[in-house]
């Protein structure tokens, strides 16, 4: 449609111009992920001399490797992070959009002041309220326990899931809700089987959203959850840090380890991000 | 079975009130039409009738029990919707039979009411295909035999026809009117069009600003407008409102159809000719005149015109409407 208009060669540097820009973002974006990737295949002595050089045949080492499977736990570690992350994710799709509809679809007093409220969790951390949460989680008996975290982590990611929910929630047709009535359908039916297909590539993008600040945090794991049971792949992965001497062999493994699992279910839900918008559900 | 009755039916949005007060009797098997400029409450007034609404003051009673307080579902009702309004992830089959399995009616009753809809609608090849599989007219079928299936008491209509094209337009409002005559149903159907609700309705009701303006058969419209705003709704084009002191006529307005006026050589109302629509069956001249405006004359047949030309017109006096200053009828 926009190339329809300009000439063939304007619109050719003007996509040119794009991947540029697109390509340089993506490259500062992805460095350093690639560094700590190269690194943690190489010796310690080569990742102080050539930090930025590709692993060679001469100086390829696996020892951060079989350190970090060998030292500590590190299947439970990725276990703990997993479950944290999953529930979490899974608690804030299902209230942030039972909550979203709420809000969008039923006229009730208070509506605008409790999405107002919702919404105030975006703009303060969650963080400042630290000691009150130790303090909460001690009383309740949920320190040391992934319940600790994955409660926390809820209550963190609400309030962006509500607000673009809602957003998306108010898009969709009041004619198939209706219909949905009319044939008798319950609120919960019309909620799951006729609003959240349709508002799924919405849900991916608050998936993602949520995800990965979860699975990254130090925070709120090294406060509630330190313990060798319950501690998550990012907590897991400072052992190797010491005051003194720090395994970066380690310590780099363990990182690259740890991007495995958050990207794949970044790739799960990128894939439906895409297919919910070229699914072109009503109309 | 499925005689509709509103009484003094109010609706507000929080100090807005949309409808102030329907009264309207709709009697079993008729075909009533609810019509008026948009934002004059005619959905909201259906969606009263649907249970999506919910109802301010009033009762609304279909075959005499109070149906106020009861839900969608429970009111044997069905409703037809602008957007169709198809659940985007069942086929056309399961569309259509939701309803009666949300009832609980056994499989063999269910697949018996589906074949006999889809016979009517021919929607037959269909009924293994999803939604977004069905183009645009074929979609407002599947609705409207989604409808059909429940055996309702009361069908309604939400501007059904809106989202089809022109031509479709025509071939489903035979449709719908055919249904009305097979299956002897009372429907109630909203729409804008003044034209839909002429060709379909035993009864008009016209609706502006939230209270009924007039109710009557089409006819009885077109013949017996109440005030200038259904004279000026009901009839395409719309009828001429002249000055009526200019004319020497009583009251304020003087209302007449573009077809009841005529070319006379010393005509009262005299301009020249602005613009001419030939429709071929039908000519239709827009004359400048003063002090009335711009005025429509309708001509049966092709007639030719030359842009400027002088004209004089005549109005057919016994088809003349006279309205007082607050555009009531004068009788």
């Amino acid at each position: 449609m926009h190339s329809a208009r300009t000439s063939p060669r304007s619109s050719k540097g003007r996509s040119i111009a794009a991947h540029a820009i697109l390509l340089t973002y993506t490259l500062i974006a992805l460095f350093p992920v690639f560094v700590i990737v190269i690194n943690s295949f190489k010796s310690r002595k080569a990742i102080f001399a050539e930090p930025l050089m590709p692993p060679m045949p001469g100086n390829w080492d696996m020892v951060g490797y079989t350190t970090v499977l060998q030292q500590g736990d590190f299947f439970q570690y990725f276990l703990n992070s997993m479950t944290v992350t999953c529930a979490s994710l899974f608690f804030v799709l299902l209230f942030g959009a039972m909550a979203a509809f709420a809000l969008s679809e039923y006229r009730f007093r208070g509506n605008l002041l409790m999405g107002l409220y919702l919404a105030l969790g975006i703009m303060i951390p969650i963080r400042l309220g630290t000691v009150a949460i130790l303090e909460m989680m001690v009383a309740g008996g949920l320190v040391n326990t992934l319940t600790a975290l994955i409660l926390v982590y809820t209550a963190q990611g609400l309030p962006l899931a509500v607000f673009i929910l809602s957003e998306f929630m108010r898009s969709v047709s009041d004619d198939l809700k209706n219909a949905g009535r009319i044939d008798g359908l319950s609120e919960y039916r019309i909620f799951f089987t006729l609003v959240l297909p349709l508002v799924r590539p919405a849900m991916a993008t608050v998936a993602v959203f949520t995800m990965i600040p979860i699975w990254n945090d130090l925070w709120f794991p090294l406060i509630l959850a330190p313990s060798e049971e319950t501690k998550t792949i990012t907590l897991g992965s400072q052992v190797f840090i010491g005051q003194f001497v720090t395994n970066w062999n380690a310590v780099l493994a363990a990182l690259s380890l740890a991007i495995v699992p958050v990207l794949v279910l970044y790739l799960i839900f990128s894939r439906q991000l895409i297919r919910g918008i070229t699914a072109g559900a009503v109309k | 079975m499925g005689a509709l009755s509103l009484s003094q039916v109010t609706k507000s949005f929080g100090k807005t009130e949309v409808i102030k007060g329907v009264d309207l009797e709709v009697a079993e098997g008729e075909f009533c039409v609810f019509v008026g400029p948009s934002g004059c409450g005619k959905s909201t007034l259906l969606r009263m009738i649907a249970g999506l609404e919910d109802v301010t003051g009033g009762d609304v009673n279909l075959d005499g029990v109070r149906i106020n307080d009861l839900a969608p579902a429970k009111r044997e009702i069905a409703m037809v919707f602008q957007t169709y309004a198809l659940y985007p992830h069942l086929t056309v089959r399961d569309n259509m039979g939701l309803a009666l399995k949300q009832a609980g009616e056994p499989r063999a009753a269910i697949d018996a009411a589906i074949k006999r809809a889809s016979a009517m609608l021919e929607l037959d090849p269909y009924l293994d295909r999803r939604p977004a599989e069905l183009s645009g007219g074929q979609r407002q079928r599947v609705a409207i035999g989604r409808a059909i299936v429940r055996r309702p008491k009361l069908f309604l209509f939400d501007e059904p026809l809106s989202n089809l094209d022109a031509a479709l337009r025509v071939a489903t409002r035979i449709e719908i009117a055919r249904l009305h005559r097979e299956l002897g149903a009372t429907m109630v159907y909203v729409t804008h069009d003044q034209i839909e609700a002429m060709t379909l309705a035993d009864k008009i009701v016209v609706l502006r600003a939230g209270k009924v303006e007039q109710v009557g058969s089409p006819m009885e419209l077109y013949n017996n407008p109440a005030n200038t705003f259904v004279a000026g709704f009901i009839g395409s084009p719309q009828m001429n409102f002249l000055k009526a002191g200019a004319l020497g006529q009583r009251g304020e307005t003087l209302g007449i159809r573009p077809e009841h006026l005529r070319i006379t050589e010393a005509g009262q109302i005299k301009g020249t000719v602005s613009h001419v629509e030939k429709l071929g069956g039908e000519t239709l001249v827009y004359i400048k005149t003063d002090p009335h405006g711009l005025v429509t004359l309708r001509l049966f047949g092709e007639h030719d015109f030359a842009y400027d030309a002088a004209l004089s017109l005549d109005i057919d006096p016994p088809r003349a409407f006279h309205f007082d200053k607050d555009g009531q009828r004068l009788r």
